[in-house]
């Protein structure tokens, strides 16, 4: 049925459904986007680094439990059918992401600001859990056997789009409110357009078909009854949903967040760039890299799924290290010599009382241009007690703004970063659409993906941040994660993974 | 080749429980180490977080590594027909 669709529809299919996703991603995505920023409006004050590991951690928390979105829309699309299961996700997605833009902060609501936000970050999970395997689904079902990469490929691109839309409506909300603006209340400004992007999608989304397959199942009465009881109590199939998660989901899913998401905390947080530094030298790479999603998925079509997939972990565990190194050893203004300073201009003291208390923090702050056109702040910040006398503080050095030659380095790495990922997802779509048969399809494939993507891929930056704040560790000690969990994905998908393409998934 | 996925379910099945104790292990020690009558300092739900995720996951690769002990994997399905 799917081999004689016109050209012209199944880009229908693919715009339509990729549309829909795209929002889901750019709802999930503004969230850690934001992350620091969020960490000031939803814990106190003085919380410091816990604030940004708290506030990581809930934004881990939707990533953990997209897996049960998975069980619970993957079990529902395998019933009633994929469009009417992934247009409950998408109205989930849109109205929890609106609602966390109207959240009152911790200064107005104690610790319900973050418990409240937690909860809608978990709808959040929910829904994406049940949005993508969906939508993956729907088009491969639509696609002719030899062109499924290629078309399931386009769904592929919509998760770094959406970060990409993400991060350019933050730099555009931020540079058009200032700094502090958007700082006190324009970081809500993302979350609450979600609604209108929302509102778009399902427009279009009402006007789609059920997909092919599945009303041919319908019509002959082979509708799963029980497709989670299919899916995990068949051991045949759910040594395929294992082989599927440790030989290929898994890995994918580090590298994934690694390049995209890791990399763009590793240099706001570790590095200390500038706010529109580090998210500038994110959108370039993404620009670059996303073609080559739809690359490596037509390219899968011909030369199968397996190894480009596994290229693209062994790259990743290759040069991880290096790529970090770089991006500290290139940010260390610690040892700038006084002949390349172009100017120190010193902006005046501020001075702030610490809650319940007589004593205040002193902070002196210094704007230094160097002439090779790189800039930073340098900032000190000092306890003025009453009884112990003054405190001083450690200098740090912040806010750092690259010169082009770096900027545009950087750029490049970040670029090699995302191209592993289109060489682990690319091709990943097709490969668990023709894993698993049509009537436990939506199942089987949506929890591999999510506990892959959502709980190992997910928890990057949570886990790398963590370790690296263990006492002993280096900045680069949270990369041991990554690189670890790909090696193993590798050689599990080396080993087991069959590097053949199922070309009829009509079964 | 079905030797060595054989021979390596062996290391996934002794993997599995060795993660699940470096995990409790590491987790007993960094919550140690934090203050805990200062609430935000603690780190007691993070690693919940972690080993409530992890320990089903790690028991999964013991699973996978019993199948493949069992040469479940020697021959995978052509096709879906299969499963």
């Amino acid at each position: 049925m799917s081999e004689t669709l016109p050209r012209n529809n199944i880009f229908k299919v693919i715009g339509a459904s990729s549309l829909g996703t795209l929002i889901e991603w750019y709802d999930f995505y503004i969230f850690g986007s934001l992350a620091v920023i969020i960490g000031h409006q939803l814990f106190p004050e003085d919380a410091g680094a816990s604030a940004l590991i708290n506030t990581l951690a809930i934004f881990a928390a939707g990533f953990i439990v997209r897996p049960f979105g998975a069980l619970v829309f993957g079990r529902l699309g395998d019933l009633i059918g994929r469009k009417y299961t992934f247009l409950l996700t998408l109205v989930l997605m849109g109205g929890s992401t609106f609602c966390i833009g109207l959240i009152p902060s911790y200064k107005s609501i104690g610790y319900a600001a973050p418990i409240l936000v937690l909860l809608l970050r978990l709808i959040q999970g929910l829904a994406l859990g049940g949005e993508y395997g969906g939508a993956a689904t729907y088009v491969a079902e639509h696609a002719p056997h030899n062109k499924r990469g290629f078309f399931t490929s386009w769904i592929q691109t919509t998760a770094t789009l959406g970060l990409f839309l993400s991060l350019g409506i933050i730099v555009i909300t931020k540079n058009i409110l200032g700094a502090e603006t958007f700082g006190n209340w324009g970081w809500r400004i993302p979350f609450l357009l979600s609604i209108v992007l929302v509102v778009v999608s399902i427009y279009i989304r009402m006007k789609m078909h059920e997909s092919p397959l599945f009303s041919k199942l319908k019509a002959e009465g082979n509708v799963s009854k029980n497709p989670l009881k299919e899916s995990f109590n068949n051991k045949a199939n759910f040594k395929m949903v294992l082989l599927a998660l440790f030989g290929a989901t898994m890995g994918q899913g580090v590298i994934w967040y690694t390049g995209q998401f890791y990399a763009q905390s590793f240099l706001e947080n570790t590095c200390k760039l500038d706010f529109n530094d580090s998210r500038y030298i994110l959108l370039w790479g993404i620009a670059f890299a996303t073609p080559f999603f739809v690359v490596f998925g037509a390219w899968s079509d011909k030369v199968g799924r397996k190894w480009i997939m596994l290229s693209g972990m062994l790259l990743g565990i290759l040069f991880y290290r290096p790529i970090y190194q770089i991006f500290l050893d290139d940010t260390d203004y610690t040892k700038i010599e006084q002949a390349d300073i172009l100017s120190a201009a010193p902006a005046p003291i501020t001075s702030v009382l610490i809650a319940n208390s007589t004593d205040s923090l002193r902070t002196a702050s210094t704007k230094v241009m160097l002439k090779n056109g790189a800039s930073f702040n340098r900032v000190q910040t000092d306890t003025v007690s009453a009884t112990k006398g003054i405190l001083l503080g450690k200098e740090i050095i912040k806010d750092k703004v690259l010169p082009a030659s770096v900027f545009w380095k950087f750029v490049g790495l970040i670029f090699f970063q995302i191209l592993l990922v289109t060489m682990v997802y690319g091709p990943i779509a097709a490969f668990l659409v023709e894993l698993f048969p049509t009537k436990i399809r939506y199942t089987s494939m949506s929890l591999p993906y999510h506990i892959g993507n959502g709980v190992f891929g997910g928890l990057v930056p949570f886990i790398a941040t963590l370790i690296a704040s263990f006492s002993g560790a280096t900045p680069l000690s949270g990369l041991w994660y990554p690189i670890g969990i790909a090696a193993l994905s590798l050689l599990i998908g080396a080993i087991y993974l069959s590097n053949k393409k199922d070309e009829n998934i009509n079964d | 080749m079905n030797t060595l996925k054989k021979f390596l379910g062996l290391v996934w099945m002794v993997l599995g429980p060795l993660t699940m104790a470096f995990l409790f292990i590491q987790a007993i020690d960094k919550v140690g180490l934090t203050h805990t009558d200062i609430e935000r300092t603690n780190t007691i739900l993070q690693w919940a977080i972690i080993l409530f995720i992890f320990l089903p996951i790690s028991l999964g690769l013991m699973i996978f590594g019993f199948y493949a002990w069992k040469g479940e994997y020697n021959h995978l399905p052509d096709s879906s027909e299969e499963l």
